[in-house]
């Protein structure tokens, strides 16, 4: 049986390929939406009953529902065996994917920096532990630190306080002088000056350190305390929980697969959010770690373009523009500070899924070598947590993506396909 | 001052780096001469099989020879070269392969490579996640399989502590007395060693090697579920032709737990990306044998070039058109395993010392019209 080839697919369901789905659907086009987990909403809206823009969410939501868009949900994909076909792969079944243009809003992810200890059972992502709470595991009177860098620690914190924890610490390495030059960025940005605020509300009484980072955890079988540094001086924190985000890092992995160009570790786009390769477009976190509002913003230019309507998709440049000068901002501000890379040991672990040293890996002279020579990155995660580490610890370009991109069943790679390449689509001529 | 070598390897491959060690340890003054990562080319992409094969007496010779080299060495072996005695089954699916089974047995044991013949239910003991109703099967317990990469690391950081250079940049010319780098700078040395496998001819225009692209498969972990090495007997047919594209069901445990699916055999193929439809025949073909692999989780899909040359034998020896550039390529599928055996071939060769096993079937003058343009 042959599937239909769609006008455009969209690959993840944050809040940037909603409104790419939206907008794409809303022309005519028909419109297919992959998400790899069972509900949509990304990182970011994912079972966000109590994020500060819900309102948002749910508008955008709904919108979807009344759109005649198609929701494809917890599948994940994985290669693009031939050009305009990908393949997706679900906990019992893979498809084929055809398709004539393709929108990448595949987010971003928690960057997550090796130091003594971080592989000490309670010491966890900042995302990662909020996820295990909103999936039920219960913090009620337990000691959290939060530490690291980038603006989602507020909101953990806060979430984490919110269900019961006792945050002990808020730990962010940047220092105070980026952020009050950040804090003026705030001034054109009303919104987001008032949600920055209302966090803050939710977390009087927290100790919020500037210029603070952590260099151990101690512990034996768990995390007992975690080691901070402020300044030239160390102090130790107790705490259950060492909850650690280092900012996001673009998922660019799909985008590398098809051949699209990067730039300093996102998916380079033109005015238009198409990538390098024609006919695939990129929008939200892959272009550049920019929040939830150029997300929004990206997918729907992204989408109008993509479904020829250039002049529409004109009309959002200006508002773009906006968030992204407030995202340069928020990337100044929060930028990894040099002491950083010297945070793990020689024997820290660097790569957990192969249990590889730090030090076997600086040893090498690029990350191929390291991962040839060490299988630094060769696991089950595919080097999308020691990569990301490896790029900011030893200045490595982080190439090569081989399919799959996911770990699937040797069954779901082996079959064979019913459609073949997309015809050559020639690009839109209105405007 | 520029230095002098007496021999200068170009290609830091598992071959160009056994030959390096074996000049090294002969006193010859060596320079190895790599453009990117040390086992990083062909050598990364092997599957790592140490194995004795029987597709002539030449081959045979060869691998045999090779495989007691790297059962001496294998004691010295670090823990990262991951060496594992799994042993090869060669898999009959029908009487006719059975036949060849016998064959085989036959070849094996009267030259002295221990085998046994294993009948279905023997087969069904050894193996048992394949697929019922195979005939039978051949045991060839001395074949291992290792890492290739760090083998080939390994043998170059041994190169270099017994005084080897490890120079790093792109050889652009070879000529007999010089290895002309893309720096600009250049090489003297009084022989050139071309072992850049499928990449030969570039630097040694006219050698009849072609690349033939292979893709493999790894799986995650799942430690017990295969024991040996499994081979189809129809690899031999895929293995054998010299035109069309095939696959076969070649499947290794690793040292990890994980699981090596192979093999394909590609002509004219010359871009690295990987082939949908080559991967998804290897790998129905691999479930075919071993029905429980489709389940399981594959992790990486890569390719890489093997050197055919059209007798499959490798080039071992002066090349015909100029005596002080020498080869080392031409390996197909067997580099791994003949690594160490052509080291050996190329050094007798160099300071005149008597070889092991007879050296003229390699020899790159050997029927030089047939293996050589122009």
């Amino acid at each position: 049986m042959s599937s239909p080839r769609w006008d455009i697919v969209v690959v993840g369901g944050g809040p940037a390929g909603i409104a790419a789905a939206v907008r794409a659907a809303e022309t005519g086009a028909s419109v297919l939406l992959v998400d790899d987990n069972p509900s949509l909403g990304g990182q970011i809206w994912r079972g966000a009953e109590d994020n500060s823009s819900l309102r948002v969410a749910r508008s955008w939501r709904e919108r979807l529902k009344r759109s005649p868009a198609q929701v494809l949900r917890g599948f994940r994909i994985f290669d693009q065996p031939v050009p305009g076909v990908l393949l997706a792969e679900s906990a019992e079944s893979v498809r084929e994917i055809p398709h004539s243009r393709l929108i990448i809003c595949t987010g971003g992810r928690e960057c997550f920096l090796p130091f003594p200890g971080w592989t000490l059972p309670n010491v966890m992502g900042a995302g990662g532990l909020e996820a295990m709470v909103k999936s039920g595991v219960p913090v009620a009177g337990k000691s959290v630190v939060v530490a690291g860098t980038g603006p989602l620690l507020l909101p953990v914190a806060a979430y984490l306080r919110k269900r019961g924890a006792r945050v002990r610490l808020i730990a962010e390495q940047a220092s105070r002088a980026a952020m009050l030059r950040f804090a003026t960025a705030f001034a054109s940005q009303p919104q987001k000056g008032v949600q920055a605020i209302g966090l803050m509300w939710q977390l009087v009484g927290v100790p919020y350190r500037l210029g603070c980072w952590p260099v151990e955890a101690k512990g034996a079988g768990k995390v007992r305390a975690v080691v901070l540094q402020q300044g030239g001086r160390r102090f130790e924190v107790e705490c259950d929980y060492l909850a650690c985000g280092f900012h996001l890092v673009p998922n660019t992995e799909l985008a590398a697969l098809l051949g699209c160009e990067l730039r300093d570790g996102a998916v380079w786009v033109d005015d238009a959010q198409q990538t390098s390769v024609p006919n695939v477009y990129c929008a939200g976190e892959p272009t550049g770690i920019g929040g939830v509002d150029l997300a929004l913003v990206e997918g729907q230019i992204a989408a109008l373009a993509a479904t020829d309507k250039p002049r529409e998709a004109q009309q959002l440049h200006q508002l773009r523009a906006r968030h992204r000068a407030f995202a340069a901002a928020l990337q100044r501000a929060f930028a990894l500070r040099e002491e950083l890379r010297k945070l793990p040991c020689p024997d820290t672990l660097l790569c957990r899924c192969e249990d590889v040293t730090f030090h076997r890996v600086a040893k090498c002279q690029s990350w191929r070598e390291a991962k040839l020579h060490t299988r630094c990155g060769m696991g089950p995660c595919q080097g999308r947590v020691c990569g990301a580490a490896v790029e900011f610890l030893l200045r490595w370009n982080i190439e090569s993506v081989r399919p799959p991109l996911f770990e699937v069943r040797v069954e779901s790679i082996a079959i064979e396909l019913t459609v073949g390449p997309t015809p050559q689509v020639s690009q839109g001529a209105e405007g | 001052m520029r230095q002098t070598f007496d021999v200068a390897i170009v290609g830091a491959g598992i071959v160009g780096a056994a030959c390096a060690l074996e000049c090294a340890q002969a006193e010859l003054k060596v320079a190895i001469i790599e453009s990117s990562i040390v086992g990083g080319g062909a050598t990364a992409a092997a599957m790592g099989h140490i194995v004795a094969m029987d597709d002539s007496e030449a081959q045979f010779s060869l691998t045999r020879f090779s495989q007691q080299l790297w059962n001496t060495l294998r004691t010295e072996l670090p823990r990262e070269v991951e060496f594992e005695l799994t042993g090869t089954i060669w898999v009959a699916a029908d009487e006719d392969e059975m036949s060849a089974v016998r064959n085989k047995n036959r070849y094996f044991t009267s030259r002295g490579v221990p085998a046994e013949v294993l009948d279905a239910a023997a087969l069904k003991q050894a193996e048992p996640n394949l697929r019922p109703g195979l005939v039978g099967a051949l045991l060839v317990p001395e074949d291992s399989v290792i890492y290739p990469p760090t083998a080939a690391r390994w043998l170059a950081e041994r190169a270099q502590q017994c005084g080897a250079s490890l120079v790093r940049g792109k050889a652009i010319r070879l000529r007999g007395g010089s290895v002309e780098i893309a720096d600009g700078t250049a090489i003297s040395s009084s022989l050139v060693v071309n072992a850049t496998g499928a990449w030969a001819p570039e630097l040694t225009p006219g050698l009849e090697i072609r690349k033939r692209k292979g893709h493999l498969v790894i799986t995650d972990r799942y430690s017990g579920f295969l024991r040996h090495q499994l081979v189809e007997l129809g690899y031999l047919k895929s293995a054998h032709s010299v035109t069309s594209d095939s696959c076969a069901f070649n499947v290794q445990p690793r040292a990890t737990g994980q699981i090596l699916i192979g093999s394909s055999r590609q002509y004219g193929a010359e871009h690295s990306a990987i082939d949908h439809k080559i991967v998804a025949g290897m790998l129905a073909r691999a479930c075919e044998y071993m029905p429980a692999l489709g389940k399981m989780a594959a992790v990486r899909c890569w390719t890489g070039f093997r050197a055919a040359t059209p007798d499959k034998l490798p080039l071992i020896g002066p090349s015909v058109t100029d005596q002080k550039i020498w080869l080392a390529t031409g390996h197909e599928g067997l580099g791994i395993t003949t690594s160490l055996g052509t080291a050996k071939l190329l050094v007798d060769q160099i300071v005149g010392r008597r070889s092991a096993i007879p050296i003229e079937p390699y020899l790159p003058a050997r029927g030089s019209r047939e293996h050589v343009y122009a």
